[in-house]
């Protein structure tokens, strides 16, 4: 049975141990038959520029909830024994680990999936921005159209108060889901 | 009534401050209205304006523009999000 402590997120400027994070999501736990992690990385070059270094935003407190709420729903979609989820923050340099997350489940499909899920989420969801320094100056690092595809693929609308062609914001179905999640708390 | 407001990256930079205790006139109740009453602002202000990319979050979740507004709300206005 998972409890909640199985399920857990930490934003910090830390690095982190890959292989250590992963050893718990299944130590101690034999019913566990398949661990999938993703590890995300900084590049050094982005939109065709030279990248030397970036530093990553955060808005605290909406950031750890957001991503807590990311794995209640994956909770809802698979059946998982648990979940880790880890962002840091604060300046990085190429090659750094930037984020992690790893899924403890019985079999593949539901590891796989819930850990794509979850990445996919917190790209249009949880609230991080990143500032890349260039060869050529600094700049916001702009979201980017396929990542909000790929949240959406999941069966619902990727990000709230989206501005439409129009220029009028549009109601997505996001803000009911986050009251769902609440309601189902 | 009274919230706080919170801007964060870009927009944080194009306002020129982080974080404002604000007093709201009568009729600004959503989060599309607070928007466009801090736009009137003008000059730097515009980058709330609308047809501009902005996202809001109240107490720390993202809602739409027609997400209601209430005393002591935290308020926060930030571009699209760029993580992981």
């Amino acid at each position: 049975m998972a409890t909640e402590s199985d399920f857990s997120v930490s934003v910090q400027q830390a690095d982190f141990d890959v292989g250590a994070e992963i050893g718990v999501l299944s130590e101690g736990r034999p019913e566990v038959g398949a661990v999938a992690s993703f590890v995300g990385l900084m590049r050094d070059i982005n939109d065709g520029s030279s990248v030397s270094a970036m530093t990553l935003e955060h808005y605290p407190g909406m950031t750890e909830r957001a991503l807590e709420e990311i794995l209640v729903q994956a909770q809802h979609r698979w059946s998982l024994f648990g979940a880790r989820v880890i962002h840091r923050f604060g300046r990085l340099e190429p090659a750094d680990r930037i984020v992690f997350v790893g899924v403890a489940s019985g079999h593949r499909g539901d590891a796989f999936a819930a850990c794509e899920f979850i990445m996919d989420y917190l790209k249009t969801r949880a609230p991080f921005w990143k500032h890349e320094e260039t060869t050529t100056g600094a700049r916001w690092v702009d979201a980017r159209e396929r990542d909000d595809s790929a949240a959406a693929r999941w069966g619902e609308a990727s990000t709230a108060g989206r501005v439409d062609d129009d220029g009028n914001d549009e109601l997505t179905s996001d803000a009911l889901t986050w009251d769902e999640i609440e309601r189902r708390r | 009534m009274n919230v706080k407001v919170l801007y964060f990256a870009s927009l944080r930079e194009a306002v020129g401050k982080s974080a404002e205790d604000l007093g709201l006139p009568e009729g600004v109740a959503t989060v599309g209205a607070l928007r466009a009453h801090l736009a009137a602002r003008g000059d730097a202000w515009q980058a709330l304006a609308e047809g501009r990319n902005v996202r809001a979050a109240v107490n720390q979740r993202m809602v739409a523009a027609d997400g209601p507004v209430s005393p002591g709300d935290e308020v926060a206005f930030f571009p699209p999000v760029t993580g992981g």
